[in-house]
């Protein structure tokens, strides 16, 4: 009896202790290994640099990494959700990851702020993907800079070689509609696999249409190959490529192959050489300093700055939610998911997000410039 | 399309035909001579390739000290042995060439700029930091349980294939590797553009097609390969140790393994990963052969390798679909025509 006593007593101690010292936990999925690591390490290294205390109240965070593995990365947001009761997901890091994450975000009510491109990730918008926030630029706005560009410069015929998954495909449809609607032809469309050692077929068929330009939707160094075999092939024209190929590691695989590229990135990429009247510039500049303070000088990319803008909107949006409840519970997940919602103006890394019911993203032009790749190194396009 | 997109395709698929012949034709003589189904025939072309990678950067590749490793692994366990006959000199051979050679290897490539040598130089010693992996694996894994169940031995190789994986990550980093050309030389033919790798690739397959073919043929150490792997049983009872039989395949594999991966590593970015997929794609080839045919798995890679490369013309989304399904109807053709032998239990 005296035993049973002490041991109700000991339990209710320590639930006295959890409601005491409430702190809100953030699980992270990303991919730190895998062909998606050069994206996932980055983001990695941010999620290290996130603010440890939000509205008074102590953050923890939970990395997991999925391995570039679509399994993994729900097996992962069901273990974050279910064992460890987390209020809010942040991930992961690829599209066909965070458009399976959904699902799991859904069914536990828990808020999701995922770091891949993709625009399916929350649009349209339905029962689930009212759960689903995330940070980059859609496909959309990235395109549409690209189209831009194709416009301005005469292109009429371009080839499109995107990856064979979600990434691609999601490019290709954005890409296809705003094209015809500028009345660029799409002549033809290839796909390739990130882990293809050859791509001299699609590079063929690509050639084969005579375009204008060609447009490739990959993402990482596995981007390298089809601009490599274009070249090797002796097509001269231009070359566009996505904001996923924004890393260093493709430039040391791409080498003289790659001058000349065109693509749209993030103003994180660019911050030190964006004018200072762009809206974007503080707030980039500042996470720019302070990732190279923790990570060695020119170690910056855009990736690792969509961790950071989920810190940015939680940083915004937690304040809120806590004026109504404390952290580990349903409603909290609920109150957390309606201010995140909420935001409006709140300047990230990437660009200014102001969310609504219908828009998760919440991004408008201001969050991307187009860049070329001259000797070796991104510069500004004026 | 016209005749000389349908060139360029051919020239592409047999590049990568030629390469996924070597791997079959190891393949197959891996599961002839010791029944091992050898499924990280892949890792061995990754490894070539990155640490061929690593040295031209400067950096003292990490497989070395996996070689030191496994060294000092089968110095314990074989050398253990023979001072426990008593055979003193045998231990000291055992060490030597185990341990004293990883060793040695290694303080060699501390003390040399290794980035600086030529080209020749630093695949001579690639091959010989990654082909003794193979013999030293077979020591420590197969060895032990060469008489298992085809079934335990493809266990051990998936198990070798995962840590082989992990391990590459650990070495050589998530990021893919590409190695300079051989020589920049390129020969211009009608439409097509054959560059000096293409033709690296396609002269060194012969020859070393040619090679094992003689070796097979005409040395006494082919020959006891060819007698083991036509009936083990006979072969030991005429004085073949499957032991050496096993450890001259896996000489022989790795050594193709790594071959293959110096030789493909300037012409596509390898991963740490990336040797799986295509010793998938050596092994289709392979089962095309039955695991028993070098000339029918020769045919089948590049059969294979052709028709990836036309199928990335017409078809780019289903490439890999079209290629892996291939193997059903040859399964189908094979259990239809050749006579099944159950194996003995």
């Amino acid at each position: 009896m005296k035993l049973r006593n002490t041991l109700l007593a000991a339990l209710g101690l320590a639930f006295a202790a959890t409601t005491a010292q409430a702190e809100i936990k953030v699980g992270v999925v990303l991919s730190a290994t895998g062909p998606a690591a050069s994206l996932g390490i980055p983001e990695k290294n941010t999620i290290s640099l996130l603010p440890t205390t939000i509205g008074g109240e102590k953050v923890s965070y939970i990395v997991l990494d999925d391995a570039s593995d679509t399994t993994t990365a729900v097996k992962n947001a069901r273990k974050l959700t279910v064992e460890d009761g987390v209020d809010v997901i942040i991930g992961s890091t690829t599209s066909p990851a965070s458009l399976a994450m959904v699902d799991v975000a859904a069914e536990t009510k828990t808020p999701m702020i995922s770091m891949a491109a993709s625009a399916r990730i929350v649009a349209p918008m339905d029962d689930k993907k009212r759960w689903v926030f995330k940070t980059p630029q859609n496909d959309q706005q990235m395109a549409s800079a690209i189209i831009g560009h194709m416009s301005a410069n005469n292109v009429k015929r371009v080839s499109f070689i995107g990856f064979a998954n979600a990434y691609g495909e999601g490019w290709y449809e954005q890409f296809k509609k705003l094209a015809e609607a500028k009345g660029i032809e799409v002549a033809a469309s290839e796909r390739f696999n990130p882990a293809d050692t050859s791509v001299t077929g699609q590079a063929l068929k690509l050639m084969s249409v005579k375009p204008d330009a060609v447009f490739i939707a990959g993402s990482g160094t596995p981007s390298a190959l089809p601009q490599k075999t274009l070249r090797e092939r002796g097509y001269k024209g231009p070359i566009y490529q996505t904001h996923g190929v924004a890393n260093n590691d493709f430039l040391r695989i791409c080498g003289k192959d790659c001058e000349g590229t065109l693509l749209p990135v993030g103003p994180v990429q660019m911050a030190r050489s964006l004018p200072d009247s762009h809206p974007v510039k503080a707030s980039a500049l500042a996470y720019v300093e302070k990732y190279e303070a923790a990570n060695g000088a020119g170690s910056v990319s855009s990736f690792g700055a969509y961790a950071w803008d989920a810190g940015v909107l939680l940083e915004a949006a937690v304040p809120s939610a806590l004026k109504t409840v404390k952290p580990g519970s349903a409603e909290f997940r609920a109150a957390l998911r309606d201010a995140l919602e909420g935001v409006k103006e709140v300047a990230g890394a990437t660009g200014i997000y102001s969310m609504s019911a219908e828009d998760h993203l919440g991004l408008d032009d201001r969050s991307r410039v187009m860049i070329e790749i001259r000797n070796g190194t991104w510069s500004l396009l004026k | 399309m016209d005749m000389s997109i349908a060139l360029i395709l051919s020239q592409d698929g047999i590049t990568n035909g030629a390469i996924y012949a070597l791997l079959a034709l190891a393949l197959v003589l891996v599961f002839a001579v010791t029944r091992v189904i050898f499924i990280q025939q892949g890792e061995f072309v990754a490894y070539g390739a990155l640490t061929l990678a690593m040295m031209q950067s400067g950096v003292l590749p990490a497989t070395v000290w996996m070689l030191v490793v496994m060294g000092a692994l089968v110095t314990a366990l074989d050398g253990g042995l023979a001072l426990k006959a008593g055979q003193g000199r045998r231990a000291a051979g055992v060490a030597g060439w185990n341990l004293g050679y990883p060793l040695a290897l290694a303080a060699a490539l501390g003390g040399l700029a290794v980035d600086e040598l030529p080209l020749a130089v630093q695949v001579l010693l690639t091959l010989a930091i990654v082909v003794p992996m193979g013999p030293m694996m077979y020591r420590l894994m197969y060895q032990p349980i060469a008489s298992a169940p085809v079934l335990v031995l493809l266990i051990v190789s998936v198990a070798l294939h995962i840590a082989m994986v992990g391990l590459g990550l650990l070495f050589f980093g998530a990021e893919g590797q590409r190695t300079p050309a051989f020589s920049e030389f390129s020969l211009e033919l009608g439409p097509l553009m054959v560059s000096a790798q293409t033709l690296w690739v396609l002269v060194v397959s012969a020859l070393l097609i040619v090679g094992l073919y003689q070796f097979f043929g005409r040395t006494l150490y082919g020959k006891a390969l060819r007698a083991t792997a036509i009936n083990r049983v006979g072969a030991q009872l005429m004085g073949i140790s499957p032991t050496l039989a096993g450890k001259l395949t896996f000489f022989l594999a790795a050594f193709i393994g790594a071959l293959s991966g110096v030789l493909i590593a300037p012409i596509t970015t390898i991963y740490y990963d990336t040797g799986f997929l295509i010793g998938l794609k050596g092994f289709v080839a392979a089962i095309i052969g039955g695991l028993a045919s070098y000339p029918l798995a020769a045919v089948g890679a590049l059969a294979v390798g052709l028709l990836e490369a036309f199928a990335s013309f017409w078809a780019s989304a289903y490439k890999e679909v079209i290629v892996f399904t291939l193997i059903i109807p040859v399964l189908l053709w094979r259990s239809l025509t050749s006579h099944h032998v159950e194996e003995e239990e």
